[in-house]
């Protein structure tokens, strides 16, 4: 595969190198825009977090400063005595500055609510940005696994691995009927969370979302926008996890999540099919208008930008654009958050104004060499590359 | 029993009458227009049924008898205020009511996956020292010295399964 700056940071040896910092990671692009992501058109990334806690002491929300320093303090010895955390970057949250918090957010490598907190709270992430775990949240640990594509199985040995390699260390609060205790009782049982952030324009195009959202809820599965709770949809893309987590074990909350994964992927793909045989001119002038947008407009809102890149993200599915653009479009729907053009801004604090010149700037940079659409009529074949869990 | 039925809330006559499936539980539940407005039933995509269920078990717990948890001092009314308990042995205390809540939350109410074995193991370990610490020092007491040589004994192997980590 071509290379482009998605690539990890080429000739390092992780053997001979120091351990990472918050500073390093934020200069390497973001994990989610890695070329896998080629491999699974629809499914973005795959997510899975793990609540745990300490047997013994008060969850974050009811213990004193001191408390919540000492629980920091043997998280964040234990997590370092695991092999996959070894070279990891590690912070205080008051250590962080409002920027670095916020492109973590945006990278979801740490949760707004964890941003927002004070004394106590860290993160600790791992190198490739796969693992992270933020200590002092809603409950003491919150371990996350992050892949690009739809890969729940892999995803899931990742953490089970980290977490079981834990428990040499930490005494987790159990018990045999309510499961791993947490501060929250949604959360009780398996302390599992597993969701996979998918691109769904065709079913948004065509209207079929809100029919979507509704039997997916009924399946008791929750669906978002891109950050979570309470975030629009912007650029077509959605978050679908699990609500329950006590009664069912893990293996069986992944498997039915994946096979709702599946039939939302089915869906989509005939939505796109349906938009290819009966409004062919309507979907080529979205995706055209959104290349030339891309291509000369000067000031963009990130919302905008989600929307248009979303577009070429579907005329590169439906080979209009060259495969290997998708990876671009993924990691320009991070690198365009309000913190990230901040952070690539040299210019401190940029007004939202100036934020969205300098986005615009950024995607026309990006898309000048872009090669313009190819609507001659192999629209459909290209779809079918997905439903397959790698 | 009286003809009309009274609102689950606020026990004015009831003209609005709910049925909805939570997890193949069937959840019923009866209103008087204002509570029915109040609480959006009206609007059928962002209504919980279970939620105003939850809610309602909530505030008709008995406030005066509030237990508080032995261990972080948690009250019931810190949990109406948050959703959020004070510490692990809370779901002890308050055991009486978050048992009927996980019904309605979840897909059960039991535990039927991953089990932290190693940290378990260690702990039935060291609640067995425990124990035999305290027969040793009572043994020594009531001067049963071949009893006492016997859970000395144990308490060495104990210690070794350890590791000889905890050498007190």
């Amino acid at each position: 595969m071509k290379s482009t700056k998605s690539n990890k940071p080429s000739g390092e040896n992780p053997r001979n190198n120091p351990p990472a910092t918050i500073a390093s990671l934020l200069a390497t692009p973001p994990e989610l825009a890695d070329d896998t992501t080629g491999k699974c058109a629809i499914v973005l990334t795959t997510r899975i977090r793990l609540a745990r806690n300490l047997a013994g002491h008060r969850f974050p929300g009811r213990a004193a400063g001191a408390q919540r320093a000492a629980i920091l303090e043997t998280c964040r010895e234990a997590l370092a005595a695991t092999a996959p955390l070894k070279r990891a970057a590690q912070a205080s949250i008051d250590e962080l500055s409002e920027l670095d918090r916020q492109i973590l957010v945006e990278r979801h490598l740490i949760s707004r609510e964890l941003s927002d907190a004070k004394n106590g709270a860290g993160v600790v992430i791992s190198p490739d940005q796969t693992l992270s775990i933020m200590i002092n949240e809603e409950d003491h640990l919150r371990i996350q696994a992050l892949r690009a594509g739809f890969q729940l199985k892999n995803t899931w040995a990742a953490i089970d691995a980290l977490d079981t390699a834990l428990e040499d260390h930490l005494d987790y609060a159990f018990s045999p009927t309510l499961g791993y205790l947490t501060a929250c009782p949604t959360n009780l049982g398996t302390g599992l969370r597993a969701s996979a952030m998918m691109h769904l324009p065709a079913l948004v195009i065509s209207g079929q979302m809100e029919k979507v959202v509704r039997a997916v809820n009924q399946l008791g599965l929750a669906v978002r926008g891109l950050f979570g709770e309470g975030s629009d949809a912007s650029g077509s893309i959605f978050q679908i996890s699990n609500q329950t987590t006590l009664g069912e074990s893990e293996d069986t909350i992944i498997k039915r999540l994946g096979s709702v994964l599946h039939t939302i992927i089915e869906h989509e793909l005939n939505a796109r099919a349906r938009l290819v045989e009966n409004d062919a001119p309507r979907l080529h002038d979205k995706i055209g208008r959104a290349y030339g947008i891309l291509q000369h407009s000067h000031l963009l809102t990130s919302g905008e930008a989600m929307n248009l890149l979303s577009l070429v993200r579907l005329g590169a599915d439906l080979g209009c654009f060259p495969e290997t653009s998708r990876s671009l479009v993924d990691r320009l729907f991070i690198e365009t958050q309000p913190g990230h053009i901040q952070h690539h801004a040299t210019k401190p604090d940029l007004d939202p104004a100036q934020r969205d010149a300098f986005r615009a700037t950024l995607l026309r940079t990006e898309f000048a060499a872009f090669p313009p659409p190819d609507f001659s009529g192999n629209t459909d074949a290209k779809t079918q590359n997905d439903g397959q869990e790698s | 029993m009286a003809s009309s039925l009274k609102c689950s809330l606020c026990s004015k006559p009831a003209t609005v009458h709910l049925t909805q499936i939570v997890n193949s539980k069937v959840h019923k539940l009866d209103l008087c227009e204002e509570c029915a407005k109040a609480k959006g039933v009206t609007d059928p995509a962002g209504f919980s049924l279970s939620g105003l269920l939850l809610k309602a078990s909530l505030n008709t717990e008995d406030a005066g008898a509030s237990p508080r948890c032995e261990q972080c001092g948690f009250a019931l009314n810190d949990f109406r205020k948050t959703g959020r308990l004070g510490c692990p042995h809370c779901y002890e205390t308050f055991n009486a009511l978050v048992a009927p809540l996980l019904d309605n939350m979840h897909k059960g109410t039991t535990h039927t996956g991953k089990v932290p074995q190693k940290a378990l193991a260690r702990k039935s370990l060291y609640d067995r020292l425990t124990t035999l610490e305290l027969d040793l020092s009572e043994a020594i007491k009531t001067e049963r010295y071949e009893d006492a040589a016997r859970y000395r004994d144990e308490i060495n192997q104990v210690k070794q399964t350890f590791g000889g980590k905890p050498a007190e």
